[in-house]
């Protein structure tokens, strides 16, 4: 349609310096992002939610025989209690900390890169999060009275148990899914407005026009938006830190050798950075060679996602090698054995296969070469969105299956139903982002345009000290 | 198409059934006509073939007959069910039945014929649970696993509940009137063709009537055969006294026990007597000082129970035992004992050596006894090696024969094989069996099952249709021992009535005391009539006063056999017999759960892992790693075994501690008619065992097969990774230094993380001070504090435990597939684990439970409070407000938390839902559960106080584990009451709770496991072996 070649990205250069391309204009960054949303269905759209919604069903079937047959139907025995729904449930949860990362700190730390990807990233957290979110409830015995964890007057005259970790992750994941959704809506609504403002079909009129909640763009919206979104961010923040803190105290509040660490909470928090980026970056570089939006999110964005999987990676490598360093330091024998067990027993190819993907994988981020090309890019992301479902593997299983007594130890294998469970979420994500792709706009065009705006200043500003002509010489004549 | 219906037919079999509850859908169908079968195959065209198809037609029409039941009957067929006759409660209570309220009534069982007296635990009429009698000489309170499980077999669903002809189904008046025209037939020759095949019988009362059967008949003949019999033992015996003697032991008093090839705690009659009596010589209580031991030495081929607790264990061929008798009996001196053939190694010398000098020491306080697998002359030289060291009257004994006839050629294999021969040769035209299942069981060389399809009229009576009832002409379902009158004598002598629980719940099934007087000429007798009269013959004095007594104790007065006297015969040892040949040798065992096939269909046993290997619902060809490394053989490989010529298939499993160049083969699996449980399980390994290798034999050959069979276990690590689990000292050690224990293991000794530390417990001072923790302790001194004491020591790993709690706690199977996964529910556990080397290794059984820790890790985790403490320290498991997170079982650190992955209970089979204990909840999928310390026995208790006005005393709560225990390993009471039991032995220098560094300070102490080491055994561990015979 006309809004989608409005640029030709291709023909501007990228030098991976930048996280806007130059030449694009107010104009240009409406139609193009909006375009999406607005032009018809492509087939290629229809293909790909028709595929998402197969592995749904699969999702959708396998929830259904497990609620008729047990959780039995899964791998998971004595001694080893949680298996693939527990080591999944973290997996998610950990993809999501990507987007309030993104949204919430980086907001506060006035990262501007992160303007054009945050959108994409929130979305992703929520979907996430809805993954993540089904295995709690389903991994329990009896589903239908799970909601005994939740405290709310009964009959019964009972509380949940407070002092239970699994009680402090319903509200550390309820209250984040909560934010997410809040901030993520709110951001979305000058964008939804614009679309109503832009959307030539009555139908997708009327549906923007209900959920811009009337937007008009004057100076007070913008004021109170500006506030929410601040406000919001100012929520997310603690909660980035908490979610996953609370989640690795489902480990760390056990005895468990292996789960017993008190390095756990910043170490899972880093873990979910780490895997979340690399979802990110697995899921935009497609999205931004498809929809076309190289100008949008740029070499340097990866550049800088590149860094953050880097760094985080690094505190997740020191986790490892700390545990390690504990287990021999205490001189407990169960402790000590345990360290063993993670790196020679049945399972050592697991920790082994863990530090290829999570530790040695990501060196290659030291270089801007690897940092700046797609398939490393790649590569780097599949093996950390690999890693880290080892990592909790081997934190989960590892260290159930072999503890104390070894009378009762055990081994674990992912039935099924376990892999089709965890392949139907994958459905259930894609059908969400898919939908999203359709429905909103996946870069926040309001906070694009500000880009564009402070971009422009800055150069301005730029132009008139020093003299930056060639730096951007390469890429002037293009912008005509 | 329609034909005419056979009217008095069908009025015949109405009338026969007696009974207006029968049910029946259509004249056709009573009449079995073909338009029924028609019917049949359109309604279930899935299962027509099976209709047609004769061999599982009769599979079919027990299908029809429980979904009969099911549909017709509903509950009501298993309602209020007490025998007509008066059975008298074990304790004086109020006349009837207080609802609510277990009665216990005094009873036995007869396993492979010996009686074992037993309480039996009723609710309102269904017997739910089995203990055993105090008053027992064989029992005295105590019980096994078989007895444990034996209530199950009268719940099976698969039970026999209608007589069949010809695998027809027919009534019980047509049995009779059968039964008695080939009777009649009969006495023209005084019974010439009338054979009588049962188990061992001990029953006074079924001798007396088949001794007045063979009266009337003078040339029928009675035999006598069980899979497991005793006829090596009573040969042994009469080779040495030259008469029928039975012998029975009194381990109580003996110093040195040398066990060859016995597992005298575990097999055999007197078993649970010995077990208990041996097992109190190893308890080490008290001043460390002058602690003291009974010593044994084990020599075996295949690790037995009674082998794992030896203070020195020699593994051997099984045909080399005889061997080291000999040369303990020549070193002894014992006159008349020839000296060895085979040549010996010095380590196997050195042995003999040290069992020789410690025999000698304490010679008149000792026993050597063997195992029913070896020859009669190997019994022989024990019994002079006893007589010679003068234990006769001392710690062995001999009494008359139990039984009711033993001579040599009527018992046994002997027995079976002339009954055979008389039928192949068409001599038998009746047939009677029961208590016996030789069409299974049978030697492989004697063709008992083709044999009696040329026999007339068989007449089969048994609980089960069974491979034997499956070729009889006539089968009549048989009662279970709790539905019935009867009685049975003990090892030693000592007679008990059986009294029925329940009336039978199939309205056919008869006893064999029935069967018997139908054969005396009574079509219309009942047991009770049979048996009162028989006592009334035999007991002095006011007849009802006495009668009554006895079935209200279990145990008739004054019936143990009196010792006699015995001399031993000379040239009672014919001299060495010859080793066996070739590379290989074979042993044969009776599986330890299921026996010799008997318990196939019983769920529990199948589940129950055999005690050494662990084993579930398989048996398996057990091999000595090293004779498994040398064959090239792993678990799970599916070998074929040859022997003779004939040849079976069986799946390996390396068995540490096992005689190299032996296998054994557990024989009982691989049944073809037993019921749904026993489907599909385990190897047929009888066609193997023939009457020249009953026990064991030679030149066996062995080659893979190239297959595999997956073999289950519930423990798959042995190891204790050198933590302190099992703590092990010897007895010298311990008496040289009363904290041996806790100075051994040392970074695990006392309270948590250190309040404790360095010391011990000063004078007046609990052993066990509670860890350091940031929150106030909970004061529990103003209640009961339930605790629990084991003793490693006196722990043999019989598994009676494990099916007692199973019994008393409705505890579900799950099935070799679920326990594949790791999923078995057993809420007690038997952990096995071995020590040193895998060839001879030293074992080691722990009984682990819920420890019921005082700061218990399961607890905090649960988000719903499924889980929690109680003021009198039990850690409960609320079933109803468990939502199934797993979580406690995660972080429990002795993994005793059984979950239920799947919906494991079985609520629909009526049969099954009777056994449960209404004092217990049945479990339904989604939860968690584990050892409640048997919390429905306190609350019972508890009632019984209050209403009293007194406290709960010491002894009054026994859980269930601690009451089965033969040996008393297990001791359970109030930690408050400082003279209690348990509180006395949690105080005891050994006594430590287990992973106590973590602070989860539990409620239960275990006491370790203490070897009566011989200064004079070079070294512990020596792996002995002979050089093959050169």
């Amino acid at each position: 349609m006309q809004y989608a070649q409005t640029t030709d990205t291709k023909a501007i250069h990228d030098d991976g310096e930048t996280i806007l391309l130059p030449g694009e204009t107010h104009t240009s960054i409406s139609s193009s992002i909006g375009g999406i949303v607005l032009s018809p269905t492509a087939v290629g759209w229809g293909v790909a939610i028709g595929i998402s919604v197969l592995f749904l069903l699969a999702l959708i079937y396998s929830i259904t025989y497990l609620i008729a047959a047990g959780v039995g139907i899964w791998g998971i025995n004595q001694p080893v209690g949680w298996g693939a729904d527990i080591i999944n449930f973290v997996w998610w949860i950990g993809i999501g900390h990507a987007g309030t990362l993104i949204s919430a700190i980086l907001l506060l730390l006035r990262q501007q890169w992160r303007t054009s990807i945050n959108r994409f990233a929130e979305a992703m957290t929520i979907f996430a999060v809805c993954c993540a979110g089904i295995y709690p409830v389903l991994h329990t015995g009896r589903p239908w009275v799970a909601y005994w964890i939740l405290p709310y007057p009964n009959t019964l005259g009972m509380w949940p148990q407070f002092q239970s970790p699994l009680a402090w992750d319903v509200f550390a994941i309820s209250t984040y899914a909560t934010v997410s959704v809040l901030f993520w809506l709110t951001g979305l609504i000058p964008d939804f407005a614009l679309l109503r403002d832009k959307a030539q079909n009555q139908i997708a009129r009327l549906f923007y026009g209900i959920i811009s909640l009337g937007w008009r763009g004057s100076a007070k919206h913008w004021h109170r938006y500006e506030l929410a979104s601040l406000l919001l961010a100012g929520l997310s923040t603690p909660l980035v830190v908490s979610v996953h803190s609370i989640v690795s105290l489902d480990f760390a509040a056990g005895i468990l050798p292996g789960w017993h660490v008190t390095v756990f909470p910043p170490y899972f928090v880093a873990g979910a950075v780490f895997a979340g980026f690399a979802m990110v970056v697995l899921l935009m570089l497609p999205i931004r060679k498809i929809y076309h939006l190289e100008a949008y999110i740029t070499v340097k964005h990866f550049d800088l996602m590149a860094k953050v999987i880097l760094a985080t990676g690094m505190i997740v490598l020191y986790g490892y090698i700390l545990e390690l360093f504990y287990a021999w330091y205490s001189g407990n024998i169960y402790e000590t054995f345990f360290a063993w067990n993670r790196m020679f027993g049945p399972y050592g190819w697991s920790f082994w296969a863990l530090i290829l993907c999570n530790g040695v994988a990501p060196q290659l981020f030291w270089s801007k070469r690897m940092r700046q090309s797609v398939p490393a890019l790649i590569f780097v992301s599949v093996m950390v969105s690999i890693g880290m479902w080892l990592e909790r593997f081997v934190i989960i299983v590892g260290s159930l299956y072999r503890d104390f007594l070894p009378s009762s130890w055990g081994y674990y294998t992912p039935s099924f139903w376990d892999w089709l469970m965890y392949i139907g979420t994958f459905g259930l994500f894609f059908t969400g982002m898919f939908l999203f792709i359709r429905l909103a706009p996946m870069i926040a065009v309001s906070e694009m345009h500000a880009l564009l705006h402070q971009k422009k200043e800055e150069e301005h500003i730029l132009s008139g000290e020093h003299d930056h002509a060639e730096s951007h010489g390469q890429s002037h004549p293009q912008t005509a | 198409m329609s034909r005419q219906l056979d009217i008095t037919g069908i009025r015949a079999r109405l009338a026969a059934s007696n009974n207006g509850r029968q049910m029946w859908r259509s004249l056709e169908e009573l009449a079995q006509t073909e338009e029924f079968q028609d019917m049949v195959e359109r309604e279930f065209p899935h299962q027509a073939g099976e209709i047609k198809d004769p061999v599982t037609r009769r599979t079919f029409l027990k299908l029809m007959g429980a979904s009969l039941a099911l549909g017709g009957l509903s509950g009501c067929q298993f309602a209020f069910r007490q025998p007509q006759e008066k059975i008298v409660p074990y304790v004086s209570v109020p006349e009837g039945v207080v609802a609510g309220k277990a009665l216990f009534f005094a009873t036995a069982m007869a396993f492979d014929g010996y009686g074992l007296g037993l309480l039996v635990e009723s609710h309102e009429g269904r017997p739910t649970k089995i203990e055993g009698n105090p008053k027992h000489p064989l029992s005295l309170g105590g019980t096994d696993a078989f007895a444990q499980a034996s209530i199950l077999n009268m719940y099976d669903p698969d039970r026999s509940q209608t007589v069949l002809n010809a695998k027809q189904p027919s009534t019980w008046s047509a049995a009779v009137s059968a039964i008695q025209q080939a009777l009649s037939a009969e006495q023209g020759s005084g019974g010439a063709g009338l054979r009588i095949l049962t188990g061992t019988v001990t029953s006074p009362t079924l001798i007396g009537q088949i001794q007045q059967l063979l009266t009337t008949f003078p040339n029928a003949r009675w035999y006598q055969y069980d899979a497991v019999g005793q006829e090596n033992t009573r040969a042994g015996a009469r080779l040495a006294y030259g008469a029928n003697v039975t012998t029975t032991y009194n381990f109580a008093e003996a110093d040195v026990v040398l066990a060859i090839e016995s597992d005298f705690t575990t097999n055999g009659p007197g078993a649970l007597r010995y077990s208990r009596d041996f097992f109190r010589r190893r308890r080490v209580t008290g001043d460390h000082a002058s602690a003291s031991m009974n010593r044994l030495y084990v020599a075996e081929s295949t690790p037995t129970n009674v082998g794992t607790v030896a203070d020195h264990r020699l593994t051997l061929r099984p045909s080399y035992a005889e061997s080291v008798l000999r040369m303990v009996a020549v070193s002894l001196g014992v006159s008349g004992v020839a000296a060895p053939t085979s040549t010996v190694d010095a380590a196997m010398q050195q042995w003999v050596d040290a069992v020789v000098n410690d025999l000698r020491a304490a010679a008149g306080k000792s026993i050597v006894v063997v195992g029913e697998s070896q020859p009669p002359v190997v019994h022989a030289i024990a019994h002079a090696i006893n007589q010679s060291l003068g234990s006769v009257g001392r710690t062995v004994f001999y009494i008359d024969p139990v039984e009711g006839d033993v001579a040599p050629e009527t018992i046994g294999v002997a027995g079976l094989r002339a009954l055979t021969q008389e039928m192949d040769a068409g001599q038998v035209s009746l047939l009677v069996t029961f208590g016996t299942n030789p069409a299974f069981t049978a030697p492989a060389d004697i063709p008992f099952a083709s044999a009696m399809a040329k026999v007339a009229t068989s007449v089969h009576l048994g609980e089960f249709v069974d491979e034997t009832a499956d070729l009889a002409t006539w089968h009549i379902p048989g009662t279970h021992y709790l539905e019935m009158w009867g009685d049975v004598r003990t090892f030693d002598g000592t007679a008990s009535i059986i009294q029925p629980l329940i009336a039978p719940l199939y309205e056919n099934a008869k006893s064999s005391y029935q069967l018997m007087a139908l054969l005396n000429g009574d079509a219309n007798a009942n047991s009770y009539d049979l048996v009162r009269a028989y006592w009334q013959s035999q007991l002095s004095g006011d007849f009802e006063m006495a009668w009554n007594i006895a079935v209200r104790d279990g145990v008739i007065a004054n019936t143990a056999l009196p010792t006699r006297e015995v001399s031993l015969a000379s040239g009672f040892d014919s001299g060495p017999s010859p080793v066996a040949a070739g590379e290989l040798e074979i042993a044969f065992r009776p599986d330890p759960t299921i026996w010799d096939g008997s318990y196939a269909n019983n769920g529990w046993m199948q589940e129950l892992p055999k005690p050494l290997t662990k084993l579930t619902w398989d048996n398996a060809a057990l091999v000595a790693p090293d004779t498994a490394d040398k064959l090239g053989l792993a678990t799970n490989d599916v070998v074929k075994l040859t022997l003779d010529g004939r040849s079976v298939e069986a799946a390996v499993f390396v068995m540490p501690g096992h005689a190299r160049n032996t296998i054994t083969l557990y024989f009982g699996y691989g049944r073809t008619k037993a019921g749904k449980v026993a489907q599909n399980t385990g190897f047929n390994v009888y066609p193997l065992r023939a009457s020249n290798s009953l026990w064991f034999g030679g030149n066996l050959t062995i080659e893979k097969t190239g297959k595999t069979y997956e073999l289950v276990t519930t423990q798959n690590h042995y190891s204790m990774e050198g933590r302190d689990i099992v703590r092990v000292g010897t007895l010298a050690e311990y008496r040289s230094n009363g904290h041996f224990f806790d100075e051994k293991y040392p970074s695990h000794h006392g309270g948590g993380h250190g309040e404790e530390g360095e010391g011990h417990a000063a004078e007046g001072e609990s052993k066990h001070t509670a860890p350091i923790s940031l929150y106030p302790k909970y004061d529990y001194s103003k209640n009961y504090a339930w605790g629990m004491a084991i003793d490693l020591n006196a722990c043999n790993g019989c598994n009676a435990c494990v099916v007692a709690c199973q019994a008393e706690n409705n505890i579900p199977i799950v099935g070799k597939d679920q326990v594949k996964r790791g999923r078995a529910m057993h809420w007690i556990r038997i952990d096995r684990y071995y020590d040193g080397g895998i060839d001879e290794p030293e074992t080691y059984h722990m009984p682990m439970l819920c420890q019921h820790c005082e700061n218990a890790p399961c607890e905090p985790v649960c988000p719903v409070n499924a889980t929690s403490h109680d003021a009198e320290g039990l850690n409960n498991m609320v079933y109803n407000r468990c939502i199934g997170t797993k979580y406690c079982s995660n972080n429990c650190p002795f993994k005793v938390r059984r979950f239920n992955f799947l919906q494991y209970s079985d609520e629909t089979t009526p049969s099954l839902k009777l056994q449960r204990n209404p004092e217990v909840t049945v479990r339904s999928r989604g939860v968690m559960e584990k050892c409640t310390f048997c919390v429905q026995r306190i609350n019972h208790a508890r009632t019984e106080a209050i209403k009293a006005g007194r406290t709960i005393a010491d002894g009054e709560v026994r859980t269930a584990c601690q009451q089965v225990c033969p040996n008393d390993a297990i001791v359970f009471g109030n930690l408050n009451d400082h003279n209690s039991a348990v509180f006395k032995l949690q105080q005891e220098n050994t006594s430590y709770k287990l992973l106590n560094d973590l602070g989860v300070n539990s409620r239960i102490t275990y006491m370790p496991r203490i070897r009566n080491a011989s200064e004079n055994m070079p070294s512990v561990t020596t792996e002995l072996e002979h050089s093959t015979s050169e």
